[in-house]
């Protein structure tokens, strides 16, 4: 059942996202950054953490969830340490992605080479 | 030496003779509905280099020797190079022939360079300041990719709008004498820019432009459509080509019958996914130096009029929010004057 | 002027009469099950890892390094491109896209250096991704501090 619940919300979330890049033209970095300040702002007021808990991946998973991410992360600080946890608190819960795919990339730059399409 | 036509068109004394051509495209151009009629077809469109950029500078490089080879000319006779492509700078270009010790004007006309180059290499031989040049253009699809675009890798979707850079080179020899068919008008494009601002959808920026041209060639030198057996735009794809028409249609010019697109004929559009068309500076180019001179040598047509056609936008004035000026060059080729 | 400013109306909606439309039942049906699946497929990966023990948020923590990396080796194969061309916000939109988006600069620039190639332009197109969220989980948090 979580399976399905992921994957209903998660390509719902997707589909959002097609529906932006078909109709308004909108470059997919403008629609990464939209969703990651949404996702952001929707937990500010409460409205992304029962989405998680609903759906669980489907949630996390797409960008949005990333903005989740960085929100949850400085809220909680700031109810640990005060006003400096809005500072720390966002990427130090996102630490572990960005590192992954800075280090990974890294990585594959050194062993691939990019392809022509046909 | 009655040279000036109106406005925008030149009628050349001695018309210069196209003398040979040499095209040389990629694989993906090699599997096109033109295939034939180009004289290399690569496999590997790094050609044995280590960076497209590279690649896009042998392209050009090869091809320019061996449009001279094929002219039974050395670098010696050639009196000057008209040449460009779409890289920062003309790199594909100056990179290509730096060792031809050829004296050089590079050119940017985007996907119009191919008729710009040719335009004033022929103004040149005329005026007699040459008796021999190149005139030559190219592009490449990943080159062009990394610097209009995206990283080739980025996983997106090509609106149905978009044109598929062609990777190749053409160019032509052209010389005071020599054979048919020859260059003997060229009516030169102001830019036109209504307003389009999709860099996905360039053939809709250019066909204003292209539509211009052809009006101020017809007006400037008496011609009607029945004076040609084909009119061929550069790059506008399938929609610019609609959008063409239509223009032209509302000015009373109706050149449905003899008309078609370099873009349109490079690829086969359901087959090779290329939607709108082929696009970039060498797909006018070779498919003048392949399929329309060889078909022009068969008695296919005997008068073309070829219509190049450039965007010439950047990605720093699409971020500003500019719209995409377009402009056309004319140049009428045939196999015999009077 | 005027005059001018009619000819560009009347022209844009010809270009918009004759521009092709996507399919946007297609389209958001391939989006749709593409990125449904990817989503499933870190829900099995978190069930996986808190099998092994690990507590929800080192679960979910490890299921993004997961996701990253096979969305960076997928790029790296020259297989996520086509994977995009044919899922598109499906392939954009889950984390694996995010990853998609920093190593194709990475690869692509490869050969204008380590440092200004593929170290700077790593980030041209998820730079502002990041400076966004952050941005945004800074302001979050302010307004956390002063409403909670």
């Amino acid at each position: 059942m979580e399976y399905i619940k992921a994957f209903i919300v998660g390509g719902a979330i997707c589909v959002i996202g097609q529906i932006l890049i078909d109709k308004t033209k909108l470059m997919s970095g403008r629609i990464l950054v939209l969703f990651v300040v949404l996702g952001a702002v929707l937990h500010g007021i409460g409205l992304y953490e029962p989405l998680v808990n609903f759906a669980g991946a489907g949630a996390t998973v797409p960008l949005p969830g990333f903005g989740y991410s960085l929100a949850k992360g400085a809220m909680e600080e700031v109810d640990k340490m005060g006003l400096k946890g809005a500072f720390t608190g966002g990427i130090k819960s996102t630490a572990a992605g960005i590192t992954a795919a800075i280090v990974f990339a890294y990585l594959a730059a050194l062993i691939f080479n990019p392809k022509a399409k046909d | 030496m009655a040279k000036y036509l109106g406005r925008q068109t030149i009628k050349f004394d001695l018309p210069p003779s196209i003398v040979s051509t040499a095209s040389t495209v990629g694989p993906k151009e090699g599997k096109g509905p033109l295939s034939s009629y180009f004289d290399v077809v690569l496999h590997d469109p790094l050609w044995g280099e280590d960076s497209w950029e590279k690649a896009e500078s042998k392209i050009v490089k090869k091809t320019i020797e061996r449009v001279i080879q094929k002219g039974n000319l050395t670098p010696e006779d050639i009196d000057y190079i008209f040449a460009g492509d779409l890289l920062n700078q003309l790199t594909a270009s100056t990179f290509g022939i730096r060792g031809l010790s050829i004296p050089f004007f590079g050119l940017f006309g985007a996907c119009s360079t191919m008729a710009e180059a040719i335009s004033l290499g022929a103004m040149a031989i005329d005026g007699g300041f040459a008796n021999y040049i190149v005139a030559e253009a190219s592009s490449h699809f990943c080159s062009s990719e990394k610097q209009f675009r995206f990283p080739l890798e980025l996983g997106t979707q090509r609106p149905l709008t978009a044109s598929w850079t062609v990777t190749g080179s053409g160019a032509v020899v052209l010389g005071k004498y020599g054979p048919s068919p020859y260059v003997s008008y060229v009516t030169s494009g102001k830019i036109v820019d209504l307003g389009v601002k999709d860099p996905m959808n360039m053939g809709a920026a250019m066909a204003p432009a292209a539509a211009d041209t052809i009006i101020a060639h017809f007006e400037d030198t008496g011609f009607t459509p029945n004076d040609y057996d084909l009119i061929i735009t550069g790059d506008l794809g399938s929609i610019g080509k609609e959008l063409t028409l239509q223009l032209l249609r509302k000015n009373n010019y109706d050149i449905e019958n003899i008309y078609t697109d370099c873009g349109i004929e490079i690829f086969d559009p359901v087959s090779q996914d290329t939607h709108a068309g082929g696009s970039g500076c060498g797909c006018c180019a070779v498919t003048l130096a392949g399929y329309l001179y060889k078909e022009m040598k068969n008695n296919k047509w005997n008068r073309i009029l070829f219509v190049p056609t450039g965007a010439l936008m950047s990605p720093g004035s699409i971020q500003q929010g500019e719209s995409i000026p377009g402009i056309a060059h004319a140049v009428v080729i045939e196999n015999n004057w009077s | 002027m005027s005059q001018i400013q009619d000819m560009k109306k009347e022209y844009s909606k010809m270009v918009e009469e004759l521009s092709p439309k996507s399919n946007l039942l297609r389209d958001s049906a391939r989006a749709f099950w593409v990125g449904g699946l990817i989503c499933a497929i870190g829900q099995l990966i978190t069930n996986i890892i808190k099998s092994f023990g690990y507590n929800h948020d080192e679960a979910s923590m490890l299921t993004t390094i997961i996701l990253v990396f096979l969305g960076i080796i997928l790029t790296g194969l020259d297989i996520y491109d086509s994977l995009g061309k044919y899922a598109g916000a499906g392939t954009v939109v889950p984390i694996t896209g995010f990853a998609n988006s920093i190593v194709s600069p990475a690869i692509e620039y490869k050969k204008e250096g380590y440092v200004f190639g593929v170290g700077a332009k790593m980030f041209t197109i998820a730079g502002p991704v990041l400076v966004y969220g952050t941005i945004a989980s800074v302001a979050v948090g302010i307004v956390h501090y002063f409403f909670k």
